[in-house]
This record gives structure tokens, sequence and C-alpha cells, in this order.
């Protein structure tokens, strides 16, 4: 489901602080299309990570709106959150794996939280596993996978359930750049599927791998619209998408 | 890489299932803390308690029914002639009353037999021995009234002069209040038994909360309920509670058995009464089930008390 505008996000002079320090985002606002790939860019501690954690609804804002798939999410129940959380798949910048559970385990952790039968788990699982490189890992706990092992297990464990919204936090920072092209691939290939890409890097190499994109660049809890994604209404070849 | 999203075609729930796999992913640490040692104390403390608090009741009501139509009737009379006439005309008479359902005059040779250990053989036979009441043990049809008791006075006054009539319930009056209020004690211990077991779960699942905290985050971040994150621990907790539940009644049971077994060598007709039946022992059985209904509320009070704080 979507908003009026056909878009699947908008966030409307969102602010967020941490208790009373100053705000680490102040006045942001944007919307987000459905099919549409999005980088979102900025100096470290411009607040990138906060606004991701805005987005796949970690925090609530201290100020501002937020509308997803249609809905407030400020406003609503706290019951109906987890549904809208299982819409969209995360990629933490810290991998955030379940350290007691395979390899295999975690990936397929999204389809046991939104109920999937376990005779239909374990195909896609193995497909996704194999595809990042990590069949023959699958039994492996994460303490004994590398940086870049465990954060292919993370991308696949974002991936696997179809969201509708994915959100990657710097998700090639450590794996090689033939793995974070790869990588890149996959989210298009997601993204070509219908899903709205998000991702949060601040490697600019990266932002030219992948044709279409669109950029939202933070600037100490700032934003600005170099690409002109953010514009509502948005721009005709956007809106297409 | 159309492989990859084979699972496009898979219906993917969007609300939570009541029941799913996702129970697997609690990191259990089963019987590897005190859990389960701290419930098995509580219950068998609790079953000892409950144990006891039946006995009691089960004294009280049979003794009760023992003596609740019980009178005893003492002849009071020095002279032996003029006793033993009056002891016969007043068994004569209470045979004669259509409420009195057994008349049992006590023998001299029992009563001297209960005394002699403490007044000697002396004194109960010969020119010298002390004189000792008649004893008559009367059984009215249904229990004893007061009004029942003055009527019977009044009668029996006619007759036998020196008669005194008590009714056995009053003297053992004290002894069943007594047992009522070791019968409270006992329950207000079950309570106390039951609350401090929950204070109990309360701390290990805020402690396993916390050991955990990273675990659920993710969980809970990947959309799982607080329903589906509580009865992760529900279910360890519920399994710590019936190992430990089991361990308290083995030893519960065990130690209640070995009380009653000595109680059983005193020989005591009062004694026996308190003994356990099966409707009681039933419902020690329930007591480590229902520490386990406990426990697994408590935990889910907890957890889902806890995860209300996050978003």
């Amino acid at each position: 489901m979507t908003g009026e505008g056909g878009h699947i996000v908008q966030f409307d002079n969102v602010g967020l602080r941490y208790g009373t320090d100053r705000e680490v985002l102040s006045d942001v606002s944007f919307t987000l299309f459905p099919g549409s790939f999005y980088f979102l860019t900025g100096a470290s501690g411009a607040g990138k990570t906060s606004l991701l954690r805005l987005l796949y609804l970690a925090q609530r804002p201290s100020r501002g709106v937020i509308r997803m798939f249609g809905t407030d999410v400020i406003t609503v129940p706290r019951a109906r959150l987890p549904a809208f959380r299982r819409r969209i798949g995360v990629v933490f910048q810290d991998f955030r794996l379940v350290p007691h559970l395979s390899a295999f385990d975690n990936v397929a952790l999204p389809l046991r939280v939104s109920g999937v039968p376990e005779g239909e788990i374990r195909k896609p699982v193995a497909d996704m596993l194999t595809w990042v490189g990590l069949d023959q890992r699958a039994d492996a706990r994460p303490a004994t996978l590398s940086g870049g092992e465990q954060q292919r297990v993370a991308i696949a464990r974002a991936v696997i359930a179809r969201p509708e919204i994915l959100v990657a936090d710097e998700p090639t920072g450590n794996v090689d750049p033939e793995m974070a092209v790869k990588l890149l691939r996959l989210f298009e290939a997601l993204n070509r599927l219908g899903t709205t890409v998000v991702v949060a890097t601040h490697d600019v190499h990266l932002l030219r791998k992948v044709s279409d994109s669109l950029i939202m660049r933070l600037d100490r809890g700032r934003l600005s619209d170099p690409t002109g994604a953010l514009r509502y209404p948005p721009r005709p070849e956007v809106a297409a998408r | 890489m159309n492989a990859v999203f084979s699972i496009g075609s898979m219906a993917i729930r969007r609300n939570a299932p009541r029941f799913g796999a996702i129970d697997r992913l609690a990191p259990h640490s089963r019987l590897a803390g005190p859990m389960p040692w701290v419930i098995a104390i509580m219950i068998a403390l609790t079953v000892i308690a409950a144990g006891a608090g039946l006995a009691l009741r089960n004294l009280g009501t049979n003794a009760g029914a023992e003596i609740a139509g019980g009178l005893t009737v003492q002849i009071l009379e020095g002279a032996p002639a003029a006793r033993e006439r009056q002891a016969q005309a007043a068994v004569a008479h209470l045979r004669t009353r259509q409420d009195v359902a057994e008349v049992i005059r006590v023998p001299e040779k029992d009563l001297e037999a209960l005394l002699e250990p403490w007044l000697g053989r002396q004194m109960l036979t010969g020119d010298a021995a002390i004189p000792v009441p008649a004893l008559i043990d009367v059984r009215l049809q249904g229990p004893v009234t007061e009004r029942r008791l003055e009527e019977l006075r009044a009668s029996l006054k006619a007759l036998v002069p020196s008669a005194r009539i008590d009714a056995q319930a009053g003297w053992l009056g004290p002894v069943f209040d007594a047992l009522a209020s070791l019968q409270w004690l006992a329950l207000g211990l079950v309570a106390l038994l039951a609350a401090a077991s929950a204070a109990a779960v309360w701390l290990a699942a805020r402690s396993a909360l916390g050991g955990n905290r990273e675990t659920i985050e993710i969980i809970h971040l990947l959309g799982a309920t607080d329903r589906q994150i509580a009865r992760l621990f529900e279910r360890s907790i519920a399994f710590d509670a019936a190992i430990g539940g089991l361990a308290g009644l083995l030893l519960g049971a065990g130690a209640l058995w070995l009380l009653g077994s000595q109680f059983a060598r005193l020989g005591s007709g009062m004694v026996t009464g308190g003994a356990l039946g099966p409707a009681d022992w039933a419902l020690l059985v329930a007591i480590p089930v229902a520490g386990v209904v406990l426990a697994t509320l408590t935990a889910r009070l907890t957890v889902v008390g806890a995860l209300r704080r996050m978003l």
C-alpha cells in the first residue's frame, strides 16, 4: 500500500534528538517512491544511521510526521508496528547476527518470524546462501565467520523475505570490491522486482555503479537533494519508476 | 538470479503467527542456572505446607465427626455403693431415651488401668482408695446442642443428683481452634511461597532478558511481536519450572510420607484421622502444575512489560 501521492515513505519536518542534546536530524522532509533506488550519503556523524533507524522503525522522531505504506507510523498503535517492520529489510552496519544461530538460521530468521512453514524455508535460504557464496558455511556460527562473510549473511537475511523497502547501512564496508559489486547487483535485482532500496554509504565510487540511482545527502543532520530525488511531486521520470 | 527470488512465490504472512518455528530461536541454557533448583525448593516447601494443612483439616474433621454427638456423664459420689447405684440408674434412664444412640459404662478396671501409672495401685484399692467417679460414655442421635444438653441434665438430675454431664466437643474446643489456626498458617505459607516463587521467576526472566538483549532487539526489529518474543522465554522457564516442580514434588511428598509413617506408629486414633486421602494427594500433585502455570504467566508478564518499553 502506498500513500496518496504514490509514495511509500514520506518524512515531513522530522527532527530527532537523543535526550537533551542538540538535534541530530533537523527539518528532514522527503518522499520515497516504490521501486526507486536511493543512496544516502554524508560524512561520518552526519546522521545517516539515525535517519535509517527512523526508516526501519527502531526509533520515533522527536518531532514531525512519518508516513509509511500510507500510514502515519508515529501515531499507529505499537502492536501494529511488527507488521510494518516485516515489510522492511535491514542490513545493519554492525551486522547484528544472532550469535547462537548458524548462518542458515540467521538468514531464515525473517521467514520464521513471519510464520513461513519450515518446509518452505530450506530451499530459498539455501539458494540465498549459495548466491552470496556461503553455501559451504551454512552451519557456521557468526563468531567463526570473517567480517565479510558476516556482512553477506546480514544482507541475505535482509533480502530473504522480499521486503518492500530495503534499508542498508554501509552494506559493502567489509567486503572486497568484487563482492561489493555483486551485492549491489543483488540490491538492483531486488529493486527491479519492486523493492525500494535505500543504501547509506560514504563510498562515492559506489554511487556510480547503480544507474538511475537517486542521491540524498545529509550534512550535519540536514538533508539536501542533489538529484531531485526528494522533490514532491516527483519528476516524471522518478514517478514513472 | 531469479533462483534467489524463488521465495517470491511463497506466501509470507504479514501478521505474526500464533505458533511458529521462531520458538526454536531461544537461547536455551536449560538446567544450567539456579532456577530449577529454586523452584524445586519452593515446590517442596509448598507441598509440605499444603500437606500439613490438609492433614490438620482431616484430623479436625474426623475428630469432630467422632465426638460430635458425644457426652460424658460422671457420677461424682464418694460412697462406692451409692455411686454404683446411681451409675446403674443413670445408664438405665439414658437407655430409655429416644435421642440417645449408645450408652457405654466405662468399666472400673479400665479407669483403674488409666489412673494406676499416676496414682499407684495402693491409692486405687482397699479402704484407703480415693474415690474415682463412674464414667458413662453417651452418644446422642445428631449433634450435641446447648439446649439438648440442658434438657438431659435436668432429666438426669432428678434421678441421679451427683451426675455431671459434659459435651466431649467442649473439652476439645481449644484444640479445634488451634487446628484451625494451624490450617490458616499453612494456607498463608502456601500463599507466601507462591509469591516468593513468582518473585524468583520475575528475577530470572529479567536476568534472561538482560543477557539476551541483543538477540531480542534483532528479532524485534525483524518484526517479531511481543507475544512471539515472550514465548521464547516462557518455554525456557516452563521447562525449568517443570523439572524443578517434579523434583520438588518428589522431595515434599517423600517428607510427608516419612512424617505420616512416623505419626502412624504413635497408634493414636486422633493422629491417624489426619492421614492424607487420594484426593489430598491429587491436590498435592497439582501444586507443581500450578507452579509451572504461575512461572509461565510471570515470565510472560515480565517479558511483555519489558518489551513495551521498546518501540
